[in-house]
């Protein structure tokens, strides 16, 4: 295992498959919500392609979103987010509940009062991925593409990895016990194929490719969208210089990431890790000094 | 598509979605198209990307809402008048594109003296006969053309109830599917568009009234709001750019969905959008290959490639058949050709000079056997036995009960379907069942369910929404008994001719001098491409035909479509190719086959001005080359290839002859694109604002006419109507589809992958009508109207807006329609709620009504019925109930 935070450019290298030359490019998704329809076509597609299960059949209430977020059983969800636009320089809660009722609309029918914000969102594949860092059985694991893939096989169900994400994106399936996620199709990838969600996109607001080539695509769609004064678009999980260094699967949204469900600034986990074991170490220590004492007091 | 075929000359839809990317501005109305079709959506997306500006116009605000640039939320059922208050902006403000306006439309054309206008007589067209409920519409001919009764004349005869001839006369509005009407003449014209009875000056009159505040006052539509979307496709228009109308079933499913569609014809006509890229009128069909169950139709008063079914009493001979098209100008003049040689097709051998090529064969009509009429039938014992293939109609039709209580009442039922529907399971689970209405023991219907072949599993084409064949092969066999339709028809048709060898009963040689020799593909089944092949056609030497103007009605070629003639030219099957669009131009002409003649945009003589030079530079498209002496471009060109822009055809010219150099309609019988329809449809020349059937508000523009004056209705006890300005009925009910289901859903509410989707039914209110009829977000609602009530959990949202209309306020209950009783999750069917008045053109239904709203599920068993009987004893509906509305 490398590092833990901070920078890092060649995370595939990194963890192990040689220097840039000698293993793929860096794999992964910009997802482009400016251009969601919400079809839900790569919740569908994904689920067809990799034998997962269905997640329940509840009414939510929540807008159109019926599998409420990303999971065991749902690696793509699409957020479906009704806002009023007069509320959307502020932080805005999330409103995909009912909306107050009884507000007076009826003299302005007619108006643009309000959005409906739709986003594909999908495992991170973090480049310090803090599920993988803590997985006891090396279920978990860095590909040769860049991504992170749990493997079913050897999952034993301890469920570290679920709380060491910092986006709640993995989780244990309760009627099997194993953890599962998005796996960006690794099966596909090594058949030189595109993962299923973005083969099933319509309107390409699921992108994939080499992260550097949708690095470089997302900042040139960013700039379009600024020049067309849409000023509330921005890129989420692009800057590598983040708490987790960049995602692997980015995003362009156009609000604020806690209006789609999420973190605004997510730390990997495990960031701390080695300080912590400092401070245990040093806890240790003190511990052990202090039961000497104790002995030795005893003695005395 | 009459609404398109009477306007331009063909049903079909002017563009195709790809080219919708090279649009200036997209208006989306009458269409929910990023939910209904989210793969063509891709193009607006692009469009939008390019730069374009995206309307949505829409009583809810959904997925395309979200997307648009401007959501316009409007009243259900109130398009005409937003439409037409945007051809009078056009109009009184001198905006429309002149030169082509009086080059390619028939603004310049004189209308009859006789004729008089909706403004002239309180809401109706000269020619309305009260009695009948219809049109005589021979005083909407042009003035110039000798035989004014041309559309009488189409008329078959009949000697039934005094409505039915009305009824039966726009059965013929279907035709239009490829080739508008005939009129018997070319019209005077006036080119400086003075003539106070010419189309241009007829249209102004007709729409004076169609002001923002009258949109205000009836759609609930601002003057600010009006006026961007006015702007928008006014400047976006003309040589140098291009706007186009995408709309779907939130059109065609209304009582004047036709002349909905007509609407945006003329303006589309005004603002020179067709034929041009970036321009047209996007029909996006209801699902896959509705546009090919036109093609090679699935309806009861056409023939393959719009070729009308011959009429009992009117048709005795072929002679008599194309009499009144035969000889006219246009390619429609050569429907002698196209008919002998479908009838070569199909009868082989036995079709010959001597037997009228077998026309004799041919079933006759008799009346109007529309669907709705159809059930009716059922109703009444006149329909003993029905097919039920590929539709749920207990689920998907409007007033399930009628639907359900007429299969109750016929001898045999064959239900072909991949689900256990609920069409099949009506007789021991249908909520008439519960009420206590049907009682199973009691039902004597002999049910028949045949498993069918998903597309998966059979090999064929889908022609889909832009006239599009496209050919997909099998993946794997059906399973079990499943078969596909193909084959089960092949194998009906095998059993039957099987029985009836040997007879030398006249009646029998129909079936049995049928050509019905197909290949075999590994598996045994019928090869599908030697079914496409006969459709295409083959000449005198026997090898596949390239072109429809190869056809000759001296029985030297079949063909089984004549527009699909071409489909496998060179004996390869055209509609497989599958080379994507970025190895290829921005027409790409070598993705699956386009009728006609693989054009991508139909009437694109028109992206050239008169004199055969583009418009600009910016929308070249196809041009007259004067040093080869042919039309070329970057489509095929929609022309005679070398028919120069000066020609100017002979008077008595017939055919494609008469064709002048000017004319890029070239099925029109004048060449012109119709802003004002002289003949062929049945509820006028232009489109008039009438209210829904059933309406909370008057009609402000017509007070004395509040509905279509031409509607169809179905009169039985099951299909009663809500009378309009209810109090017991107070809100307009809109019915829709959600992308996660598909129509009726027996295909996706059996899936679990959708279901958890979108799992129940479920209604979406306002919070102004959430808080007036005290609804909880994710409660109970009951939903009533005369003909039903059903329970749906409640979503509120902002969404679904309230809507100002004047002094008034008007409350749109939204229902998503996907549900019945079977599937993972049960529910109510909305469709149960929707009563059958139809447009009186095609038939088809009105989804919009009156409804009421309350907190709680529905009352269950017998109280149901006595809860809706208690609705419709305070509405007044009784016995004579329905004569109080115009």
């Amino acid at each position: 295992m490398g590092r833990l935070s901070g920078r890092l450019d060649d995370v595939t290298g990194d963890a192990g498959y040689g220097s840039s030359g000698e293993h793929p490019p860096r794999m992964g998704f910009f997802t482009d919500t400016s251009v969601c329809i919400g079809c839900k076509a790569c919740e569908v597609a994904c689920k067809e392609w990799n034998s997962v299960p269905d997640d329940g059949y509840l009414l939510t209430g929540m807008s159109y979103d019926n599998t409420q977020s990303l999971g065991a059983s749902t690696w793509r969800h699409v957020a479906f987010v009704e806002k009023p636009t007069s509320t959307s320089v502020d932080l805005g809660m999330p409103g995909n509940g009912p909306p107050s009722q009884g507000q007076d609309q009826e003299a302005e029918s007619g108006d643009d009062s309000i959005r409906w914000l739709m986003s594909s969102d999908v495992c991170k594949h973090c480049t310090h991925a803090a599920c993988l860092d803590v997985c006891p059985t090396g279920s978990l694991f860095r590909t040769e593409f860049g991504t992170v893939v749990v493997q079913a096989d050897i999952c034993n169900g301890c469920g570290y990895c679920v709380p060491a994400c910092p986006y709640g994106v993995i989780d244990l399936r309760e009627d099997d016990g194993r953890a599962f996620k998005c796996t960006l199709c690794y099966d596909r990838l090594k058949e030189d194929q595109t993962p299923a969600c973005a083969m099933a996109c319509p309107t390409e607001s699921i992108q994939f490719g080499e992260l550097s080539e949708l690095r470089q695509r997302a900042d040139n769609r960013l700039a379009e969208l600024h020049e067309k004064g849409v000023d509330a678009a921005r890129l989420y999980g692009r800057d590598p210089e983040d708490g987790v260094g960049g995602d692997g699967a980015f995003f362009l949204l156009l609000d604020e990431p806690e209006v789609y469900g999420l973190p605004p600034d997510p730390v990997v986990t495990t960031r701390d890790i080695g300080s912590i074991w400092k401070h245990v170490g040093a806890a240790a220590a003190a511990v052990a000094g202090l039961g000497v004492a104790a002995f030795v007091g005893r003695r005395r | 598509m009459p609404g398109l075929g009477t306007s331009f000359g063909r049903g079909g839809a002017t563009t195709n979605l790809m080219d919708l990317q090279n649009s200036d501005c997209i208006l989306i109305q009458g269409s929910n198209m990023a939910e209904a079709h989210p793969v063509g959506f891709q193009w607006v997306v692009e469009a939008k990307r390019r730069g374009a500006t995206v309307i949505h116009v829409d009583p809810r605000f959904t997925r395309t809402s979200a997307l648009a640039d401007l959501h316009v939320p409007i009243r259900a059922g109130s398009d005409i008048a937003f439409l037409g208050a945007l051809i009078n902006h056009v109009l009184s403000n001198d905006l429309y594109f002149r030169e082509y306006v009086v080059a390619y439309t028939n603004a310049a054309a004189l209308v009859e003296e006789d004729f008089r206008d909706t403004e002239d007589l309180g809401g109706v067209f000269s020619g309305y006969d009260p009695e009948k409920g219809s049109y005589e519409p021979s005083s909407w001919q042009y003035a110039g053309a000798t035989e004014a009764a041309a559309a009488g004349q189409r008329d078959p005869g009949q000697s039934g109830t005094p409505d039915s001839a009305g009824r039966h006369r726009s059965a013929r509005s279907e035709t239009s599917g490829s080739g508008g009407p005939a009129v018997e003449a070319k019209p005077e014209r006036d080119e400086t568009l003075q003539h106070p009875r010419c189309v241009f000056q007829v249209l102004k009159r007709h729409y004076a009234r169609y002001t923002p505040e009258m949109v205000q006052e009836v759609c609930g539509i601002s003057p600010e709001q009006f006026r961007k979307v006015a702007d928008a496709l006014t400047s976006n228009s003309g040589p140098e750019r291009s706007s186009a109308i995408c709309y779907a079933v939130g059109w065609t499913h209304h009582s004047v969905g036709v002349q909905k569609i007509r609407a945006a014809a003329i303006l589309q006509g005004l603002l020179g959008n067709i034929g041009r890229p970036g321009g047209g009128i996007m029909a996006l069909r209801g699902h896959a290959s509705i546009q090919g169950s036109t093609d090679i139709p699935t309806l009861f008063n056409i023939l393959p490639g719009y070729i009308p079914m011959p009429h009992a009493h009117e048709h005795e001979s072929l002679d008599d058949f194309v009499a009144e098209d035969a000889g006219k100008t246009g390619y429609w003049g050569n429907m002698r050709a196209y008919a002998v040689s479908l009838l070569k097709s199909w009868f082989g051998d036995a079709a010959t000079e001597e037997n009228d090529y077998c026309f004799d064969y041919l079933p006759r009509l008799t009346g109007n056997h529309g669907t709705y009429e159809t059930v009716k039938a059922q109703l009444e014992g006149g329909c003993k036995g029905y097919f039920v293939v590929g539709e749920n109609p207990a689920v998907g039709s409007a007033n399930g009960k009628m639907q359900r209580l007429a299969l109750a009442n016929l001898d045999w039922l064959v239900v072909r379907d991949m689900q256990m529907i609920e069409t099949a399971t009506f007789w021991k689970d249908g909520p008439e069942i519960e009420t206590g209405e049907l009682v199973t023991e009691e039902i004597g219907t002999e049910i028949f369910f045949l498993p069918a072949a998903a597309h998966t599993e059979k090999a064929g084409s889908f022609t889909q929404t832009q006239r599009m064949l496209q050919w997909r092969d099998k993946a794997v066999r059906p399973p079990g008994d499943s078969m596909s339709e193909l084959d089960f028809y092949y194998e009906l048709g095998e059993r039957l001719r099987a029985k009836l060898a040997g007879s030398t009963d006249e009646m029998d040689r129909p079936l049995l001098d049928l050509t019905w020799e197909y290949e075999k593909d590994d598996d045994g089944d019928v090869d599908g491409e030697s079914v496409l092949r006969e459709i295409n056609g083959t000449g005198p030497d026997g090898a596949a035909l390239s072109s429809y103007t190869e056809l000759k009605d001296d029985g030297s070629t079949a063909c089984g479509c004549w527009i699909y003639c071409g489909v496998y030219a060179d004996e390869v099957n055209q509609a497989r190719r599958r080379k994507p669009h970025w190895e290829q131009d921005q027409v790409a002409a070598e993705w699956g086959w386009v009728w006609p003649a693989n054009r991508r945009i139909l009437y694109n003589r028109a992206s050239a001005a008169p004199d055969g030079t583009p418009w600009s530079e910016r929308k070249k498209y196809v041009w007259w080359d004067a040093d080869e002496g042919t039309w070329t471009g970057l489509d095929v060109p929609d022309f005679i290839p070398d028919r120069p822009p000066d020609y100017v055809p002979d008077e008595d010219a017939q055919g494609p002859d008469a064709i002048g150099g000017k004319d890029p309609f070239i099925m029109q019988t004048d060449g012109k694109a119709w802003l004002y329809v002289p003949v062929g449809l049945a509820d006028g020349p232009m489109p008039t604002h009438y209210e829904p059937p059933e309406s909370p508000v008057p009609n402000p523009l017509y007070p004395d006419q509040q509905r279509n004056p031409a509607l169809e209705g179905i009169e039985t006890p099951t299909n009663p109507m809500n009378p309009s300005f209810s109090d017991v009925f107070p809100y307009v009910f809109t019915s829709y589809r959600l992308t996660e289901h598909h129509t009726a859903g027996g295909m996706s509410r059996t899936l679990p992958y959708l279901t958890e989707l979108q799992p129940e039914p479920f209604c979406e209110v306002s919070p102004t009508l959430a808080q007036e009829r005290g609804l909880e977000h994710l409660g109970w609602a009951t939903i009533v109207t005369s003909r039903s009530a059903i329970e749906a959990r409640v979503i509120v949202t902002d969404r679904i807006r309230s809507l100002r209309l004047g002094d008034r306020r008007v409350e749109q209950v939204g229902l998503p329609y996907h549900w019945g009783r079977n599937g993972i999750i049960p529910g109510d069917s909305p469709n149960d709620l929707v009563g059958a008045a139809l447009d009186p053109n095609v038939h088809i239904q009105d989804k919009v009504g009156t409804c009421d709203i309350r907190p709680g599920r529905r009352p269950r068993g017998r109280a149901l019925t006595a809860y809706v009987e208690d609705y419709r004893r305070r509405a007044g509906i009784g016995a004579e109930s329905e004569k109080e509305e115009g």
